[in-house]
């Protein structure tokens, strides 16, 4: 008899059970070869069964060793549920199921002295969306018509870059009745006003890396829609920023500089400018915390684009040397567009939190006119790694915090000066269009995604604590892991193009919401065309509140 | 829908011809109301060019709050007259108690002032007087400005021609522009503001349509000026971002067009303007408009213009003589009052133009 451990690790502490059929099973080993976090292994168990072989009952008893699958007790190799073990059986033998009784909080800590990391997203939203309260209740008929979404010509694009009021524009008016333009303005780019937000190419393999880019560039040169990629932190392929497709991505900088040499070398070799800069100060799913990408993934390609050794790369919460935003805004954003000579718009990423429209205010405020964007990030964002606790307990929805900006930006009369962009779980249900359709109208210029993304290269986590491996380099979709075998489980054209269609199909509807409110360009600030459902809602956001 | 019409003439105009320009489009609009604006003056105040007239409707009390106010101010009055009113049971008329049109002179501490804080003072005290009109609703003060009358009441617009006296032509009371509308407002609350032609400091605006971009335009005019307030009524917008433009920043006409109804993007970048128009774009985005709507104004030098929605979807025809020119809704209004014009040679705006009207009749249209 055994003895009762009750400090061992069991399996029945994890937060997913493995469920096992041994009758289905054939012992192929698929789902034992597939499971990148090794959380199930082959054993041999020791089985008794009485028979009797006589025609009058006469009970033996025999043993035999049967060869099984079982669930690993080891904490490393935890079970992460991402249902790889089920989609590679041919019998159905064998699955996980969540664990309604999980002590894995508990134990990891207790084991570790530190509490578990993972990537993805936050895990305890389970309240309905505030987006998903609002409607488009607006709608055109009668007084005003509707527009053909087919048919008619719609301008769906935002911009990137600083705008100046009108007052400033450095205009001088001829003899002839026309305004020219005899000044510097700041840099401005029109571009599709979703941008696939910054995932570092050490956070994503190179295929995906490799996907978003393709896509991006089969986007512009094939599908007319300019959208626009972020690096993220973690710099880009030297070859790519001499490339003429540097123009689609926006670089971006935070607080580890990580890629930023090879950029800098490559300046005078580029051929055309980025899109823009983006300085992150903040992430919404992991506010206040910097960057963090495992030495699980610093493969070689990531040590050599970073300049670094196979370590945990920890990027600071803050960048160095800042210590006010004034000095932020003098230093790091002139120094940006002073580094490509005033072309390309500089913008900054902060994490939505209760003070964000105090930053927003410094910087709309700025004498110098060089913010060009401020890019907002919710809670419901997504990260590479984070610590646990910082997923599910920091942060701010983004939603309100946007309607703060916008309406703080209205009170000024400086609306639209800093272009507004959002993010934070937007396309959360899948549906990016209406998302992003109902943050135009309370205020946004633009979106970002970039969860959505991994979801469509085939992503199996979820917000339901499925998977959330992302910061162990074992991805099992390969999608954030540059584990080689891994990785070739991806097909980068295949998610390319599902990328490209979903562009396409989100472009669609985009328009589909435009026409009946009867709007040719985008709703930016409408939010007299949405209503709520949700009173609280309706009154925080301003908008109609219906039933 | 509303309709709307606007003469200019070389010859001074009895408003009776406005009344037969719109009443000929009554099937178009509910005959809820009238409302008119007279520039460049003849008759009885065509001596006083160069001195602000009050237009105002108000109650006893409202008239007192009034005269206090422009008395303390310095404002003195030069000349005044009051329409005889005439009044019979059965009529289609919120009548107000007054109605009162006094031309003043300016105070005497102006007389070293630009014209430009002349302006402004006219302004300012306008504002007040609305202001202090507000409060208990004892009047409605819609402009106060040189060689300007506006008249605006709720009703039938035949009772109220008949009311005023507007029926019989008369050499009395005329002008050589006259904008009006038949009709008050449907989308939002009656009240008399929201009714069109609206007015600022020699600009006028109106308009048969909606503006769906109303809100965002609002948020952004109510931080420009103190002058643009109110928002009774959505075409309001139009206005003030006119006057903005035309007044404020000191653009030229043409580019009212490129901020309310922009080129779409993929026009623009084939334009040798790009730069300027992209950045005419940027930087007024809340000024944009949506929605159906046709918009005629006039400038403070008597231009008058005309804009469509960038997808013309609502109607409007410009026909003329060799001494008027006339913009109406509908065409019946202009075949009503210029019968024997050669209507081939009418005009149909469409949704990239502007149709530009000067004192000398000369015509002209803008391609945006």
């Amino acid at each position: 008899m055994e003895t009762v451990k009750i400090n061992d690790l069991a399996c029945n502490d994890l937060p997913w059970k493995v469920i096992y059929d041994t009758k289905r099973c054939t012992l192929c080993g698929s789902c034992v070869s597939a499971c990148s976090f090794g959380a199930i292994k082959p054993k041999v168990e020791r089985r008794r069964k009485s028979f009797s072989d006589t025609e009058t009952p006469e009970p033996k008893i025999s043993f035999s060793a049967t060869p099984v699958i079982t669930q690993v007790n080891i904490l490393k190799h935890f079970c992460r549920g991402c249902g790889v073990c089920e989609r590679v059986c041919p019998n159905s033998a064998i699955r996980s199921e969540r664990n309604p009784d999980s002590r894995f909080n508990v134990v990891y800590q207790a084991t570790t002295a530190s509490g578990p990391k993972r990537g993805g997203r936050n895990n305890l939203e389970v309240q309905a969306r505030t987006l998903d309260t609002l409607r488009v209740g607006r709608i055109s008929q009668m007084t005003d018509p509707s527009l053909d979404a087919e048919r008619h010509t719609f301008d769906c694009l935002a911009p990137l870059g600083r705008v100046l009021p009108a007052q400033n524009l450095p205009f001088t008016l001829g003899p002839d009745g026309k305004l020219t333009k005899t000044g510097q303005t700041p840099p401005l780019n029109w571009i599709y006003p979703i941008i696939i937000g910054d995932m570092s190419i050490g956070a994503l393999s190179w295929r995906m890396w490799e996907a978003v880019s393709m896509a991006v560039a089969y986007l512009n040169e094939e599908c007319g829609l300019p959208v626009r990629q972020c690096s993220g932190e973690g710099g880009m392929p030297v070859r790519l920023l001499k490339s003429k497709y540097l123009k689609y991505v926006i670089l971006q900088i935070a607080s580890g500089h990580f890629g930023w040499n090879r950029i800098i070398k490559a300046m005078p070799h580029m051929v055309e400018d980025p899109a823009g800069v983006l300085i992150k100060i903040g992430q919404g799913a992991k506010p206040g915390d910097g960057g963090l990408l495992m030495a699980a993934k610093v493969a070689s390609h990531i040590q050599s684009i970073r300049g670094v050794p196979k370590s945990d790369l920890l990027s600071p919460p803050n960048h160095q040397g800042l210590y006010s935003i004034e000095e932020s805004v003098q230093k790091m954003f002139l120094s940006f567009n002073a580094a490509f000579k005033f072309r390309v718009p500089v913008a900054i990423k902060v994490a939505a939190s209760a003070t964000s429209v105090s930053v927003f205010n410094n910087l709309v405020r700025d004498p110098y006119n060089i913010v060009g964007g401020f890019f907002l990030d919710g809670i419901d964002g997504g990260t590479g790694a984070a610590h646990d606790i910082s997923l599910d307990h920091t942060g701010h929805p983004v939603v309100s915090k946007l309607r703060d900006c916008y309406q703080a930006a209205c009170a000024q009369g400086r609306q639209g000066q800093i272009p507004l962009w959002a993010a934070g779980g937007l396309g959360k249900t899948g549906n990016l269009a209406a998302d992003a359709f109902k943050m135009f109208c309370l205020g946004a210029n633009g979106v970002f995604t970039g969860k959505l993304m991994l979801q469509l290269a085939g992503c199996l986590g979820n917000e339901h604590s499925r998977c959330n491996a992302c910061n162990t380099g074992l991805c099992p979709a390969g999608i954030t892991t540059q584990e080689p075998l891994l990785v070739k489980r991806l097909n980068p054209d295949k998610v390319a193009e599902n990328i490209v269609n979903y562009f396409l199909g989100v472009d669609k509807e985009l328009r589909k919401l435009m026409a009946p409110i009867g709007n040719s360009s985008l709703p930016v600030g409408r939010s007299d065309c949405l209503i709520s459902t949700d009173k609280a809602v309706a009154d925080r956001l301003q908008v109609q509140y219906v039933c | 829908m509303c309709r709307i019409g606007a003469i200019k003439s070389l010859n001074y105009v009895h408003p009776s011809t406005a009344l037969h320009l719109m009443n000929s489009q009554q099937k178009g609009h509910d005959n809820s109301g009238f409302a008119m604006v007279m520039q460049d003056l003849g008759g009885i105040f065509a001596d006083y060019k160069d001195k602000p007239t009050l237009s105002l409707a108000c109650t006893d009390e409202g008239l007192q709050i009034t005269e206090e106010i422009l008395g303390v101010l310095g404002f003195r009055q030069v000349f005044q007259w009051a329409p005889e009113t005439n009044w019979k049971p059965g009529m289609d008329i919120k009548k107000m108690p007054n109605y009162v049109f006094r031309t003043f002179d300016y105070p005497d501490y102006c007389r070293d002032m630009s014209q430009r804080d002349k302006e402004e003072l006219l302004t300012n005290t306008r504002l007040r007087i609305r202001a202090a009109l507000e409060k208990d609703e004892t009047g409605f003060v819609y402009s106060f400005w040189p060689d300007v009358i506006t008249l605006k009441e709720i009703g039938d617009p035949r009772d109220i021609g008949t009311f005023f006296g507007l029926w019989e032509p008369d050499e009395s009371f005329t002008a050589r522009t006259i904008t009006a509308q038949c009709r008050q407002n449907t989308n939002y609350a009656i009240v008399r503001y929201a009714a069109h032609p609206f007015f600022l400091q020699g600009y006028v605006t109106l308009t048969n349509g909606e503006n769906t971009f109303y809100q965002k335009n609002k948020e952004f005019q109510s931080t420009l000026h103190p002058g643009y307030l109110g928002f009774e009524s959505d075409s309001q917008c139009f206005l003030y971002t006119m006057h903005y433009m035309h007044r404020r920043l000191g653009w030229p006409l043409q580019y009212y067009k490129h901020i309310i109804t922009p080129l779409p993007f993929e026009e623009v970048v084939k334009r040798e303007d790009k730069e300027e128009l992209l950045a005419i774009r940027q930087s007024l985005a809340h000024l944009e408009i949506n929605g159906p709507n046709t918009i005629i104004g006039t400038l403070p030098d008597f231009t008058m213009w005309v804009v469509c929605d960038a997808k013309k979807l609502r109607p409007i025809v410009v026909g003329r003589t060799e001494d008027t020119v006339v913009f109406s809704s509908e065409v019946c209004g202009i075949n009503e009052i210029l019968p024997g014009r050669d209507w081939e040679s009418d005009i149909y705006p469409n949704e990239r133009e502007i149709v530009v009207v000067d004192n000398n009749l000369e015509v002209q249209r803008w391609k945006q």
